[in-house]
């Protein structure tokens, strides 16, 4: 009977372990001021790349969008899309058409034919968008939320179906880095918690004793006041937001001998260190996540 | 004068004061950088370290202070093992003293200077300093390996109840002559990349590139050098614990060759790695991984078998309930064994999973998530390791009664705790989404900080008491002072 006090704390432990997450509980809805229409100019030349600040030169100018891709754009291009007939429903999914990559049989590597590949699921209690048989719509307050839960087919079908693309790992590197100096986040040297949104950062938008740590609004970290959460201005050299934190980016290179694609720039659900510039992820074409995102860019190669 | 010197005899000339001196710099260390990193960095109390110490964290310098970090901690683990082995393995008199001065100046320097280097500016005396700490170590080692020559007639088997050839070497010792030879070759696979990425000022984690499908040779060669020199550790601790139990009979005739054969083996497969045997290494890995683990099974078996002998001696019919008292009534003895078993759970297991699994679970989540689990299984083997040398210590040091069963158990739970929470933490996307993880994340993360804080707070309060014991004239050092041989210290 004398363990009966630990005993009756550690199921309370495990039982905490067991609570259900309420995906649907209500968000502080704000207008952080920045258009996610606008894009912005990187003009040609070079830049310190990676770690290491390494001189690599883009010999041409390129538009990269100045926030990622918001649920709002997404949820448009789902409905225009699937009513002229290039995206399909598939059971649980929503699917398009890619060409395929070259296999080259390499160790681990997954050849990814010519087919119809997921875009969306319909099913996951995590996606910030609903469909009621015939049109997509946004989850209320979810608008300017970066696109989440959207493969890299997805991601890039998105991009292509507006005549962009996505941003190659040095495009998106430069675009968050500038073309000055070397710094390791888009607004400089150091992080603090109101730069960025990444794990335990005390977002309005986080409660890590229960859902943890959900978007922030794109482009919130903009120095501006959010019902006294003060930002700092967190926009990168060429005027980005969201670069560090918030959805890792998918981002367009498709390497030889490998089915990974690569992600950039950290997430709500990664610590700092992953918010580095140059920090890469990387994962199946076919995954999606709440902390996965991406933005498109036009123009260059 | 006299006080100091008497002190500084025992600190740094006995063995038991040599293993509390490394002890220590491994708490401090643990719990000052350990401030830096997960819920500490959430609290914000991270901050309030690199203020107070006025550390220099240069953001695109985290890898490189990391593996200075955990070099300058397996050093000391290093030396610790090394006094150990010069305590209760025979050699002559000089080898033992060179050695131990060697490494002891050696890891001092590699830890003090290496991390000055890594948290407090770039000072090229420093890292001159902790390249010859860790050069010293390495020449420790080379003398280490000549005394422990086992076929030298003095040093042969004259008991047939161990483990010997028909002249009568001792293959006990030849297993730790073949773990302290091929650790010395490791080791290269490890200095050589590092001069080369260090020639040009670049760092790399090895669980950054896994799933980089053209690794260059440098590349694949830290790899195999973290994984070796961490088996290499473990291959020294399991013969360590198994002269401390006086393991023997047939398990240990069978188990000694075992081990030398794994020892071998597993090291010609990760120097594979960078010859044009790469792809096969792996197979070669797993093939000398298994005669090393069927070794420490039969030192588990011997082990406990003798504890219930022991505890059930005078017992005419002993019944199971008794045999499983006698078995767990002292934590210290029980415990190194224990968690070699427990680390299957939590090492070995997730590791032969991961590598059953690769394509289809593990590669299909992010490479972020993947990460998890390569450092986590990792750090719990360290950790492991760690509890079974404090678990040693604590015998060691006469702990007796009361105090010896809370040390012992408090090590064994507390650690065990953490260990699981880690490996469900890293196991999570098997069974829980991301986006409803969070009320298992903050379980687990709660029980695994909790057991291992409790782990430091345990080790701060036996440091604590070790301290007050060096200002009392007649202290409990003096008598350790004396004493050389650790085997049976205490008989429970």
């Amino acid at each position: 009977m004398k363990l009966t006090p630990w005993s009756l704390i550690l199921a309370l432990i495990f039982l905490t372990a067991c609570t259900s997450v309420n995906l649907d509980a209500s968000i502080p809805t704000y207008d952080t001021g920045i258009d996610p229409e606008t894009w912005a100019v990187i003009p040609a030349g070079e830049f310190f790349s990676g770690q290491f600040s390494e001189p690599v030169n883009i010999s041409y100018e390129y538009d990269i969008m100045v926030t990622d891709v918001t649920v709002a754009q997404y949820v448009s291009f789902l409905n225009l899309a699937t009513a002229d007939g290039t995206l399909i429903f598939d059971k649980d999914k929503i699917v398009g058409f890619y060409p395929g990559d070259e296999f080259h049989a390499v160790k681990h590597e997954v050849e990814i034919p010519a087919a119809e590949y997921i875009f969306v699921p319909l099913d996951d209690p995590a996606s910030r968008f609903s469909f009621d048989g015939s049109l997509f719509s946004v989850l209320s307050g979810y608008e300017n939320h970066p696109m989440t839960n959207v493969s890299w087919f997805g991601a890039r079908g998105y991009c292509s179906y507006n005549y962009h693309r996505l941003p190659t790992e040095l495009e998106w590197e430069k675009a968050a880095r500038g073309s000055a100096d070397d710094r390791p986040f888009p607004w400089g040297e150091e992080i603090t918690l109101n730069n960025a949104n990444f794990y335990s950062s005390r977002d309005p938008f986080e409660d890590m004793s229960s859902f943890g740590s959900w978007t922030t609004p794109v482009g919130f970290y903009n120095g501006k006041v959010y019902d006294k959460y003060q930002t700092l201005d967190s926009a990168s050299p060429f005027g980005l937001y969201d670069m560090s934190g918030n959805v890792w980016q998918w981002t367009g290179n498709v390497y030889e001998g490998q089915h990974y694609r690569y992600m950039r720039g950290g997430s709500k659900d990664t610590y700092d260190m992953d918010l580095r510039i140059w920090v890469r992820n990387n994962a199946t074409p076919t995954y999606f996540s709440p902390g996965v995102g991406f933005r498109c860019v036009r123009g260059g190669e | 004068m006299q006080f100091i010197q008497e002190r500084f005899n025992y600190l740094f000339k006995s063995t038991k004061g040599l293993i509390l001196v490394a002890i220590a710099m491994i708490g401090l260390e643990t719990a000052l950088f350990g401030m830096l990193s997960g819920p500490m960095a959430e609290f914000g109390i991270r901050d309030v370290v690199v203020r107070l110490f006025k550390m220099d964290l240069v953001q695109a310098e985290r890898e490189g202070r990391i593996i200075i970090l955990y070099h300058s901690i397996a050093m000391a683990v290093v030396a610790i093992e090394t006094y150990i082995i010069t305590a209760i393995i025979k050699m002559k008199e000089f080898y033992k003293a060179a050695v131990r001065a060697l490494i002891t100046v050696g890891y001092l320097c590699a830890m003090i200077f290496g991390m000055g280097f890594a948290y407090w500016g770039h000072h090229w005396a420093w890292h001159g300093l902790y390249i010859a700490g860790l050069a010293l170590i390495y020449f420790a080692g080379v003398l280490l390996a000549i005394a422990l020559w086992p076929w030298n007639k003095e040093y042969h088997q004259p008991d047939g109840a161990y483990s010997r050839t028909i002249k009568g070497v001792d293959m006990e010792r030849v297993a730790f002559f073949a773990m302290a030879l091929t650790s010395l070759i490791s080791v290269i696979f490890g200095a050589v990349p590092g001069s080369y990425f260090g020639n040009g000022f670049t760092v790399f984690l090895a669980e950054n590139i896994i799933r980089s499908p053209e690794k260059i040779t440098m590349e694949f060669s830290v790899i195999g050098h973290l994984h070796i020199m961490l088996a290499l550790i473990a291959v020294a601790i399991t013969l360590i614990i198994g002269r401390w139990l006086d393991f023997k009979g047939i398990l240990h005739k069978i188990a000694m060759p075992l081990m030398i054969l794994g020892t071998i083996v597993l090291n010609l497969g990760v120097w594979g790695v960078v010859t044009p045997l790469e792809p096969v290494a792996h197979m070669i890995i797993y093939i000398g991984a298994t005669p090393s683990m069927l070794a420490a099974l039969m030192l588990v078996i011997f082990g406990w078998d003798k504890f219930i002998r022991q505890g059930i001696a005078g017992i005419e019919k002993p019944t199971a309930w008794q045999k499983l008292k006698a078995l767990v009534r002292d934590p210290l003895k029980f415990g190194p064994l224990w968690q070699m078993v427990f680390m299957n759970f939590t090492v070995s297991g997730i590791g032969i999973m991961m590598a059953v699994k690769l394509d289809e679970i593990f590669r299909v989540w992010p490479a972020r998530e993947e990460r998890i689990e390569l450092t986590g299984h990792w750090h719990i083997l360290s950790a492991i390791i760690a509890t079974i040398i404090l678990l040693y210590y604590g015998d060691m040091i006469g702990l007796i009664g009361r105090v010896r069963r809370w040390y012992g158990w408090g090590i064994i739970l507390l650690s065990d705790l953490a260990f699981a929470s880690v490996t469900i933490f890293e196991m999570k996307r098997l069974f829980i989404s991301e986006a409803e993880q969070q009320p298992l994340v903050n379980t687990v993360m709660l029980l695994a900080d909790f057991g291992l804080g409790m782990l430091l707070v345990i080790l701060a309060m036996v440091m604590i008491w070790r301290l007050f014991d060096l200002f009392k004239r007649k202290g409990r050092w003096t008598q350790e002072a004396e004493q050389n041989d650790l085997t049976g210290e205490v008989e429970v």
